[in-house]
């Protein structure tokens, strides 16, 4: 049973454990009425002296916080050891079930072509022609006039403008020349006209790119055609 | 005064006892008089034991014997992030049995980070004959199994919840074992089960369960059938979707804006498993009835989130990842303006640098925008003192505060200097705040503000803070009203948990784990307390191999009526009254 005076609770002076035992009120000494108010300016210049009142016998915590670490044998006051590096169990605190849910959905995206929900949409570019294919990721672009110039300088010796099938006259022109038109194939499985369908859909609904020769896009365009006169 | 307590008819005062719920409340009223803590007993139906361990089964059923609804808890909350070994504890099956026996007429059964079996299940199913509320939160230890005897046998079943549960999935027919003539379904929610629940037997229990109103869908549910649930439930309240993917189409599209628009009374959205964009506009319709989203599983982007969350104008409660960027939560702060609880959540917890543009930005915004805002859960990478006193000063009537810079040590960005002022300012300045979390670079002062201003604080998190004993010691000393203590890699030892052992008491449980704590205080504690469990847990092998001065691995302290438990695992050792070092 201790009973000590509240400076001797307080001050960790003796190395010996002392056990604070209920029936001397452990918690609940000193109700100590400590007002320091915060600067309403940056807290970089403050000085907090912690004083304690007089319950104390005066003696304030700096004093005390240097006894303590006077008496430290034991312990390692030093922080840095127990600063984890990364990969440390338990840490960040996301909860198991989370951090599954989380990666089950990152895994399925990889596996599936062109999901859009993941982080990137890689189609294959074809161009009737060419001696080779390429890869793009369409969540690079923002719009398809992004797509248009990103693929003209990728293949710099076609021309393409697939802004100029919104328009109906320069369609006709574009596809009676030869010209090349962008195409793609969608979630179904059917060609379409790039062009037709806002960006976000057509990001999420294209699998592949095919680059074709003007002529040969004209069974396509109808539905273009119709669309165009529907805008107008 | 004894007269007129005794004035009334033993149904007078049960009739009056009966409209008061409150367990402290309850509690009071046995205290007054003999006579009243008699009928206090007998009319108790409803009991909370916030620590398995602290009472044994028996000592509530011979206080309380007509108890309808329980509510148990296992394991420590840091059990969640993996810092309890499997097989500590936490079995539910002691509870089960002696309930079966004395509780004929138990009708909710509600556990948090407990073990319970599916043997235990089927105890369940067969024991209550008016069992209505089953609710396993972060609970394992059972698979579909189980689930399907509590279906086949609970006619009068009202809810299933298994919250975050991990359940062995054996096969998805467990949900057939439903009466074709049960009908008194109110909530569902499988939404952490793995397998796929047979759809066919799913829609025809929704569609035959007038009252449902929580369905809680697991991924495995395809989008394309989200919408024949809905036309089938359109009462429903609360939604969590099954996958939110599905090739763009626009018939499908339609179809599921107009289920959606179909249910008028839905006021809370969870699910969004693998999210496309493309199909969130089906529930534009209803987001301005919505007061609960949960998109902390949706890895959309911000343009796609801002637009949906925009809508959003009645919103409380908001969870989501944080893609949603600063910008993002500005769009909220200008939007939910009766936002109530915030959650960010770390898209990449474990990658070394930031990917996505969330700062303290994001929620000095949310606190400067949402005047009603209590609650928060905060994963950034970066804070600083200045915002936190910004926020402080934005929300004194915050209540829950949990802030997690994910890299351990973080010193203010600014300054360089430790969080400690920051932190400050908000126990100075919150002064209700119950629950508080810290991170970052941090001394013993940042306890000197805890100790000296969170007067009404409940539950301290704190990981890889502090320098000395004193920090310690002023949280111990100076929260009176605090109830759990949780610390991890902290230089905390000996000397405060001695000088404070009477706190300990006033404590529902104490965790240190990766401290100072040595096993000679351990022991020390033991004898010294004997209404306190000292648990040391460590997997190296008795403490005894080692020197008395040598640091603990894990340490969980807690008050309990029921002495030693008998089910502790070879890793955990609890010191006694006759300083034997005891395994069970």
């Amino acid at each position: 049973m201790e009973i000590g005076s509240e400076e001797e609770k307080m001050g960790f002076e003796e190395t010996e454990l002392r056990l604070g035992l209920p029936g001397n009120g452990g918690s609940t000494e000193g109700e100590v009425a400590r007002k320091r108010g915060f600067s309403e300016t940056e807290a970089t210049t403050m000085d907090l002296k912690l004083k304690l009142s007089s319950k104390d016998a005066g003696m304030d915590l700096n004093e005390k916080a240097k006894n303590l670490k006077k008496e430290k044998n034991l312990l390692t006051a030093d922080p840095a050891k127990h600063h984890a590096k990364a990969q440390v169990v338990g840490w960040p605190p996301v909860r198991s079930f989370r951090k599954n849910m989380l990666a089950v959905q990152k895994g399925s995206t990889e596996e599936s072509d062109n999901k859009a929900s993941g982080n990137a949409a890689f189609v294959k570019v074809s161009v009737d022609g060419a001696p080779y294919l390429r890869k793009v990721d369409l969540k690079t672009y923002q719009s398809y006039q992004e797509l248009s110039d990103a693929l003209g300088k990728m293949f710099s010796s076609f021309t393409i403008g697939m802004k100029d099938f919104m328009n109906e006259s320069k369609l006709m022109d574009v596809l009676n020349s030869s010209d090349y038109v962008p195409t793609y194939e969608d979630k179904v499985g059917d060609w379409m006209l790039v062009g037709d369908v806002p960006w976000e859909m057509f990001v999420d609904t294209c699998k592949r790119l095919r680059i074709m020769k003007g002529k040969e896009a004209i069974g396509l365009a109808p539905r273009a055609m119709e669309k165009c006169s529907n805008r107008s | 005064m004894q007269r007129m307590a005794c004035s009334f008819p033993d149904e007078v005062l049960e009739h009056v006892f009966s409209f008061v719920q409150c367990d402290n409340d309850r509690n009071a009223i046995s205290t007054v008089c003999k006579s009243w803590y008699k009928i206090e007993r007998w009319s108790r139906r409803r009991v909370f034991v916030g620590n398995c361990y602290a009472i044994s089964p028996d000592m509530v059923i011979r206080r309380f014997p007509d108890v309808r609804s329980i509510e148990l808890k296992g394991k420590p909350h840091f059990a969640d992030f993996n810092l309890v070994p499997d097989g500590w504890g936490g079995y539910v099956a002691p509870w089960i049995s002696a309930m079966a026996a004395a509780y004929p007429w138990l009708e909710e059964i509600r556990l948090k980070r407990m073990v319970i079996t599916d043997e235990n299940l089927e105890l369940i199913s067969k024991s209550f004959k008016n069992f209505k509320v089953l609710v396993l939160s972060s609970c394992e230890g059972f698979s579909t199994d189980g689930l399907a005897a509590i279906a086949a046998n609970c006619r009068n079943l009202r809810e299933l919840d298994l919250r975050e549960s991990e359940v062995e999935d054996l096969s998805g027919h467990w949900l057939k074992h439903f009466p074709d003539d049960y009908t008194s379904l109110v909530s569902l929610n499988i939404a952490c089960l793995g397998c796929e629940v047979s759809f066919s037997a799913l829609e025809r229990l929704v569609g035959r369960c007038p009252n449902l109103r929580t369905l809680r869908l697991n991924r495995a549910v395809p989008l394309d059938k989200l919408a024949n649930l809905l036309r089938r439930a359109p009462q429903l309240v609360e939604l969590g979707t099954g996958a939110y993917s599905s090739e763009l189409r626009p018939d499908v599209f339609s179809n599921l804006s107009g289920a959606f628009s179909g249910c008028k009374e839905l006021k809370s959205l969870s699910g969004f498993w693998d999210v496309v964009p493309g199909y969130l506009p089906a529930v534009y319709p209803i987001c301005c009835r919505l007061t609960t989203l949960n998109l902390s599983y949706a890895t959309i982007q911000s343009p796609d989130l801002i637009k949906l969350v925009g809508q959003c104008q009645n919103l409380q409660r908001l969870w989501v990842l944080d893609y949603i960027e600063d910008a993002g939560l500005d769009a909220v702060a200008a939007s939910c303006k009766d936002l109530r609880e915030l959650r960010v959540f770390p898209s990449d917890p474990y990658g070394p640098e930031p990917n996505v543009p969330l700062t303290e930005q994001g929620l000095v915004s949310i606190s400067e925008g949402c005047s009603k805002l209590q609650s928060v859960l905060y994963f950034c990478r970066q804070m600083s003192n200045a915002a936190l006193m910004t926020i402080a000063r934005n929300r004194p009537n915050m209540t829950r505060f949990r802030l997690c810079i994910i890299e351990p040590g973080t010193p203010d960005y600014l300054t360089l200097q430790p969080l400690d002022v920051g932190f400050g300012a908000i126990v100075e300045h919150c002064k209700d705040l119950q629950r508080l979390s810290l991170s970052g670079l941090l001394t013993d002062l940042v306890f000197e503000y805890i100790g000296t201003y969170a007067k009404k604080l409940e539950m301290l998190s704190v990981a890889f803070a502090g320098e000395s004993d004193l920090g310690l010691h002023h949280v111990l000393s100076g929260c009176e009203k605090l109830r759990k203590l949780e610390i991890r890699d902290c230089p905390f030892g000996d000397k405060a948990l001695l000088a404070n052992a009477a706190k300990l008491e006033t404590m529902r449980s104490l965790w240190m784990s990766s401290c100072s704590v040595t096993f000679g205080a351990c022991k020390l504690l033991g004898q010294k307390m004997p209404r306190l469990n000292v648990e040391v847990i460590d997997e190296r092998g008795t403490p005894d191999s080692r020197p008395e001065s040598c640091p603990i691995d894990k340490l969980y302290i807690y008050r309990t009526v029921a002495g030693s438990r008998f089910d502790m695992p070879g890793f955990v050792w609890t010191i006694d009254e006759d300083s034997a070092m005891r395994l069970s």
